[in-house]
């Protein structure tokens, strides 16, 4: 069978820097890929190269069984590409924005009309119809953007860093969307520097660090492989934290990371837990939350890389000639 | 399930397989409907249409009636000496909005849409370059119409005054390749703005637009007289007033044809490369 997406070896350079560094991955068709990684950790360049928008510098992709070098229309016939770059005319209404797309697509006048209107209503922007996208809001714009991504139908979406900068209300719609197209039979690529998004959407997960593949799986299969589960003991009071920490990490030998009121330690063995609490209880620590827990993508990550996966310094450079996520050497 | 073969990798140089299955028709109507997009934002875009609009009446207005009696003692004489410059000024401007567009277009990732969907790759660079010429058009009518309510009426009539407009418009397509190339080449909108006024402002004022090049110093005499804008605007008095233009014309054709020569490749060049 064919996979919606296979990469093997994909290296892209940029004067110099090295973006992407030997990339494999594959998608399952009618399953969501998350791309997991912080900032110039080569997401972008893979969507970019997958989305035919830049040349490989070695190694291969497919879509769908097309070479994307070499059938670039082809790959183009199948992909909608919804990203942090992609865009809508600011300029321009919804309804011309996305009759603009069907027009350039094929769809005859009336029939582009109909899919504007269509989309248009299932996104929740028919009141904004016929308004210029410069006066949407950043979610509204979203949809529009993914909306337009749309208009052909593809049977396979790119969606680069879809919800980078939404509110949590905006962001819950977008992923109920992602889920209603995904019920639709679409393959999605997703790619995400949000640990919670990728858990909440992806099916397989790829971790990228500095342009290479540091960890894939489903996210069970990460969580489980970054070490069994966490320890968090938090005290009912904030100023006791330092003491339990020390506890704990007496009895578990682990390093423990405090924060948000509660100590965290990665542990192999649950036998330790009846030893921390008769320590904590002699010490007299009052608790207020003792769980063991899997860990989250964030300490999967921590413990992938050696650091974690919260944003590098922002990217304010999205004009960049090649518009593309540079390495941070 | 695709076998791993390196001996089938595929070659990742371009060969002729990276062909287009795209019909010249196709490109045609993907280019005309980027055409209608352009257009679309002149009438969206209240500053566009300001800018054609009120920029053309202030430069009329202020050249002529600022200048007009000082400079030849009737601003009637100098309104019918300086409405070609003025027609050539404006529309030398507006070849520098074309850079900045297709930039903004570009850094704002309306381009990558555009280059994700199964349509000819030349497209949004003809659609940009043809809703642009319109705008130059535009440009011309507005100067034109300003001029002639404040009673200019040119010699040669309607037919040099389209013979005027078609010397311009020949002139300013040349002269766009050169601002596309640089809104592909820089990074952003600004840059592409401020490198483009470093042009205009010696072409459109060390020409014979305003003063006679005769009362220029020597230096800049020189510059004006091999400056290819003076030369427009010889041709476009000329046939304003129904006077033979072959020399100038000829001038204008030769810049021209440099111009695209140098800068259209350049151009596509960079488009490919970047957009």
């Amino acid at each position: 069978m064919t996979h919606a997406i296979h990469v093997e070896g994909l290296v892209k350079r940029f004067k110099g820097n090295t973006a992407l560094d030997g990339v494999d991955l594959t998608a399952r068709t009618g399953a969501v890929l998350g791309v997991l990684g912080p900032n110039g950790s080569g997401k972008t360049t893979t969507v970019r190269i997958l989305a035919t928008l830049l040349r490989p510098d070695g190694g291969r992709a497919l879509v769908a069984g097309h070479d994307v070098v070499r059938e670039p229309h082809a790959v183009r016939r199948l992909i909608g590409l919804t990203g942090q770059y992609a865009a809508v005319d600011e300029d321009l209404s919804g309804t011309q924005n996305l009759v603009l797309i069907a027009r350039l697509l094929g769809f005859s006048r009336p029939d582009s009309r109909a899919r504007a209107a269509e989309l248009l209503d299932r996104f929740a922007l028919s009141d904004a119809a016929d308004r210029a996208a410069k006066t949407y809001s950043g979610g509204m714009r979203r949809r529009l953007d993914l909306a337009a991504s749309l208009v052909g139908r593809p049977s396979l979406l790119y969606l680069d860093e879809p919800t980078t900068g939404l509110d949590p209300h905006s962001r819950n719609e977008l992923w109920d969307v992602v889920r209603d197209l995904v019920r639709d039979g679409v393959t999605v690529l997703l790619t995400t520097q949000y640990l919670e998004e990728a858990d909440q959407l992806a099916d397989d997960i790829v971790v990228l660090d500095r342009g290479r593949v540091i960890s894939e799986g489903t996210p069970d299969q990460l969580k489980t492989r970054a070490g069994s589960q966490v320890l968090q003991v938090r005290p009912v009071e904030a100023a006791r934290l330092p003491e339990a920490a020390r506890i704990v990490e007496a009895v578990t030998g682990a390093e423990v990371r405090s924060g948000d009121g509660a100590a965290n330690a990665s542990v192999s063995d649950t036998a330790v837990l009846p030893e921390v609490v008769r320590r904590l209880d002699d010490a007299g620590v009052q608790v207020a939350e003792l769980t063991l827990r899997k860990p989250s993508l964030d300490e999967v990550f921590l413990a992938l890389t050696g650091h974690t996966a919260e944003p590098a310094p922002a990217q304010d450079d999205p004009a960049g000639a090649d518009h593309t996520e540079r390495t941070h050497a | 399930m695709s076998a791993v073969n390196t001996a089938e990798r595929s070659p990742l140089s371009a060969g002729p397989a990276t062909a287009q299955r795209i019909t010249p028709l196709g490109t045609v109507r993907h280019g005309a409907l980027l055409t209608w997009r352009s257009l679309l934002k002149i009438q969206r875009n209240p500053e566009e249409v300001l800018g054609l609009t009120f920029m053309p009446l202030m430069f009329v207005a202020l050249f002529v009636f600022v200048f007009g009696e000082a400079m030849m003692g009737d601003w009637r004489a100098y309104r019918d000496l300086i409405t070609p410059g003025i027609i050539s000024q404006s529309v030398i401007f507006a070849t520098i909005g074309t850079g900045v567009a297709l930039n903004s277009d570009i850094e704002k990732g309306i381009f990558d849409r555009f280059r994700s969907l199964p349509i000819a790759r030349s497209a949004p660079l003809i659609g940009a370059i043809l809703g642009d010429l319109v705008r130059y058009l535009l440009t011309v009518i507005m100067v034109v119409l300003v001029a002639m309510l404040i009673g200019y009426r040119p010699e040669g009539g309607a037919v040099g005054l389209v013979a005027a407009t078609a010397v311009v418009m020949v002139f300013a397509f040349a002269l766009c390749w050169l601002s596309a190339f640089m809104g592909l080449l820089l990074r952003t909108p600004m840059a592409v703005n401020i490198f483009g006024s470093i042009w205009m402002f010696p072409l459109t004022f060390a020409s014979s637009a305003f003063v006679p090049t005769e009362r220029m110093p020597g230096f800049m005499q020189t510059f004006a007289e091999f400056n290819p804008v003076t030369h427009v605007i010889d041709a476009m008095r000329a046939l304003l007033e129904g006077q033979p233009a072959g020399e100038p014309l000829l001038w204008v054709a030769g810049w021209s044809v440099l111009l695209t020569a140098v800068f259209f490749p350049l151009a596509t060049r960079a488009y490919r490369r970047r957009a």
